[in-house]
Order: C-alpha cells, then structure tokens, then sequence
C-alpha cells in the first residue's frame, strides 16, 4: 500500500538501527506515548533490536484500558435497558467491567453494536426512530473530531433519541502527570503522530520546556518509530531537550484547524478519572453546554454505581510504565485475551495484548544475548 | 485505536449537507467523511481514521523523509562510521 510499505522497508531501518547504535553511549529511557506504537514496537521487535542501554517504556496512550471502570459500569447499565440500541467501536466488548463486559450484557439480551464510524450510529438513529441509540464515544484527541460530528449531525437533524456516552482523554495533561510524578524514570517522550494530526504539537512547547524533555512527534510504521527514537536518542546524547516533528507527512504544527473548531464547539475541558492511575485534572472533554442535551449519562438513570477492579490485575502499573505486561504475576495466566482482567489485556493497543499476541512471555533481560563482537 | 490508513481520494459528494467522499485503500474503497480536510481534491492521499479524513497527507514531505533515510545509510557507509561507531558502544 502506498505510504505504508515505503516505511516499512527492512534495508532502511536496519540503516536506521546502526545509526541509533552509533550515537547511544549511555542507558536512556524513552517513552512511547500511544498504544498504536507500542503495538508496531512489539511486533516488528524494535525494542529488542536497538541497543540494549534504550529502554522504550509504554504509555498510557490506549483510550479504551484508560476508560474508567464506571463509566464502563455505565455503559453495561444503559445497554442492557430496554429498547437501547448501544453502539460501540469494537475494542470495548470485551473490556471487562466490574461484573461483566458489553459481550456478555449481548448475550443477555441487550442490542449491542458495533459501528467503523460514529456516523454508523447516526444512521441507526434515523432508521430507528423508536429506538434509543447511544454511541460509546471514548478516545484520544485523534477520534474526537469524529464523535464531534456525530452528535452535530445529530443536533442538525433533530434527532431525540440519539445520545453518547463520552469518555474522551487528552495527551498533553497525561505527559504532564508522568513527569510530575516522582516514580518516573521517562526522559524523552515520542509523541502519539495522529493526535498532532488533529491538535497540531504546538501544545507540546510549553512542556519541553517546562520539564525540559525531549518530544518527538512520532509515527507508526516501523521507520516512524525508528526515526522518532533515533532522534530523541539524538538529543538526550546532546543534553538538549527540543520539540521535533519526525512525522511531518502527517502533523503541521497547528494541526487541523477545521476538526479544532467543532471540538471547541462540541466539547470542553473536564477533569478525567483514567483507569489504572487515578484523575488527571482538566484531562478529559465532556460535551458543551450547547450539547448537553445529549449527554447518555443525563438521559439514562446511571447513578449509584459501586464498582470493583479484580485484586491481581496491576494494569495501572502498566499503564505508568512501572512495570512490564510479562512482570505482572497474572500476565498468561489468569489474565489471558480470552480471560482478561484488565483493559490493557484487551486492546489492541494495549501492552498486555502486545505482549501475550507476539509471544513476549519472558523479559527481554531473561534472554542470554550473545557477546557483542 | 488512533491508528490511521493512507488512501487515495476517488471522489467527493456530499451528504445531508456534509462532504463525503469515496477513498481507495490498495483496492479497497470505502466511504469516508471529508468535512475536516475543506482543500483536498479527487488524486490526493489522505490519512484515514474511523471513516474521517484527518489530514491531507504531504507526499512531497514523505518522499523528503524517504531521501533523507536513505542518505542517512550512504553516508555512513562512505565514512565508514558505522562499524566504527558500533565499536565504540561495544568496547
């Protein structure tokens, strides 16, 4: 496919990884911010093929593990109403919930659906006029212009039984938490590329700075990755701290102003629980004054939720970069795709999934590595 | 689940006053929302994410990244510095 097999190229990136080790004279520890680049890390092994001082520590950036357990709750309570078509991305299913997931709410009955787009949802809203339609519209600023538009189509259409349950998280507040926080050991961040698609990376100055960190704008295909880290490492080797754009194809630095105008008309900034870690202030969107009328939480009676998080799963750890998938005691055992305990074990961005789907049972140290000549 | 599939715009129309388009994926077309990329024209590459167009991919910029990868490798192989290089982080 054209602009994904040119970034794929295993010549070129094999180039790149000689670069990388030729620059590397100390142990750096950087983090990849999006679930999306730890998935492209872990299958094309990159984190095993760079030098062994860099460790890529993975983010929190996988919207559906950092859903709050409530609003999870939520979701099942409103699904499993009567009459409620409950429209989802397919990621969401099998998230477990405190008692159940949206799966198993399915097979009780309840009219779960899965959509590509949040505009799927405003179809079936139109077609089914008797029917509640909510859309579970979680995600980073990447997804947001998306379920933006839907409930301005909804609102333009007059559509009444249309509503969302919205979850939505933002990156800058969560890299400033990580580094606020004393447990961390992150020294350069590579920058989730398709959030800057949308935001632009002009919001990332104001934390170069103030924390004097590395930011790279990165990408996804596997030479996006290498080329993000290449010049982080770059940096860190110079005791600089700069924002960088190694994804310019895809990210201006003011971003995309026409998705930025509906975002500002449709949500505004909230103080966000994420699951694992616990609230982020003013991490989040809720939506606006103009649109609170469709708000699923307001039309749907959903109080009173009580909810419990299985005692072995240490996903929060995993979502702070504290701790390896393969160093929690349930990784593979009690806690399989099939049987996840968290959302990380779910996603397909999550660290867990990575992890168990490509076979990293045991740490990278574990293995004997052959003596460098 | 940000992740966001290059494509080909094939054609634009509108829908319920909003623009849409049909994109080409390597042979797969599908219906996708252009409503935030206003400029981009039948022929231009656009990134793709849960049926929205987020951006007009710069293909001048990508071929740009391509020549700059590549001459990362050529230079270092006419130095010579990456066995070099690799020498030093070993020993």
């Amino acid at each position: 496919m054209k602009y994904l097999d040119e970034f794929r190229n295993p010549e070129i990136a094999q180039r790149l990884f000689d670069e990388i080790r030729r620059m590397t004279t100390r142990p750096w520890a950087i983090m990849e911010v999006c679930g999306g680049q730890t998935h492209s890390i872990i299958r094309n092994g990159i984190d095993q093929l760079l030098p062994p001082q860099i460790e890529l520590i993975h983010g929190p950036g996988c919207p559906v593990c950092v859903t709050p357990l409530e609003t999870i709750d939520k979701a099942l309570m409103i699904a499993a109403q009567p009459g409620v078509i409950f429209c989802s991305f397919g990621d969401m299913l099998r998230v477990p919930g405190s008692e159940k997931d949206l799966f198993r709410v399915k097979s009780e009955g309840a009219d779960v659906r899965i959509v590509y787009s949040p505009l799927d949802a405003v179809k079936l809203a139109q077609a089914n006029p008797e029917r509640e339609v909510v859309f579970f519209a979680i995600g980073f600023e990447t997804t947001a212009p998306a379920n933006a538009m839907a409930v301005y189509q909804a609102k333009q259409l007059g559509l009444r039984n249309f509503s969302m349950l919205v979850s939505h998280v933002l990156v800058p507040p969560a890299i400033a938490a990580i580094m606020e926080s004393p447990a961390t050991r992150v020294q350069a961040f590579l920058a989730a590329g398709h959030v800057c698609t949308v935001m632009g990376y002009w919001e990332y100055e104001p934390l170069v700075e103030r924390y004097h960190v590395p930011i790279v704008v990165t990408g996804f295909e596997p030479l996006d990755v290498l080329e993000g880290i290449r010049r982080a490492v770059a940096q860190l080797e110079k005791g600089e701290a700069r924002l960088e754009n190694a994804y310019p194809r895809a990210v201006r630095r003011e971003g995309n102003v026409p998705a930025q105008k509906m975002l500002a008309d449709v949500f505004e900034v909230t103080d966000r629980a994420w699951r694992g870690i616990g609230v982020i202030p003013r991490s989040g969107w809720r939506l606006s004054e103009r649109y609170r009328e469709f708000d699923a939480e307001a039309r749907f009676a959903v109080a009173n939720i009580r909810t419990q998080e299985s005692p072995l799963c240490r996903s929060g750890e995993v979502l702070q970069g504290l701790l390896k998938p393969n160093q929690c005691p349930a990784f593979g055992k009690e806690c399989t795709p099939r049987t996840p305990l968290g959302a990380t074990m779910v996603s397909s961005e999550g660290a867990c999934a990575a992890y168990y789907q490509y076979g990293r049972f045991v740490q990278v140290e574990d293995i004997p590595v052959a003596p460098s000549v | 689940m940000c992740l966001g599939i290059p494509g080909q715009v094939k054609e634009i129309y509108e829908v319920n006053g909003v623009r849409m388009g049909k994109v080409d994926f390597a042979g797969i077309v599908k219906e996708v929302c252009l409503a935030y990329v206003p400029e981009i024209e039948v022929g231009d590459y656009t990134i793709v994410h849960v049926g929205f167009a987020i951006t007009q991919l710069d293909e001048a910029s990508a071929q740009e990244s391509l020549r700059l990868f590549e001459e990362m490798g050529r230079l270092e192989e006419e130095l010579g510095s990456s066995e070099e290089g690799a020498g030093e982080v070993s020993g």
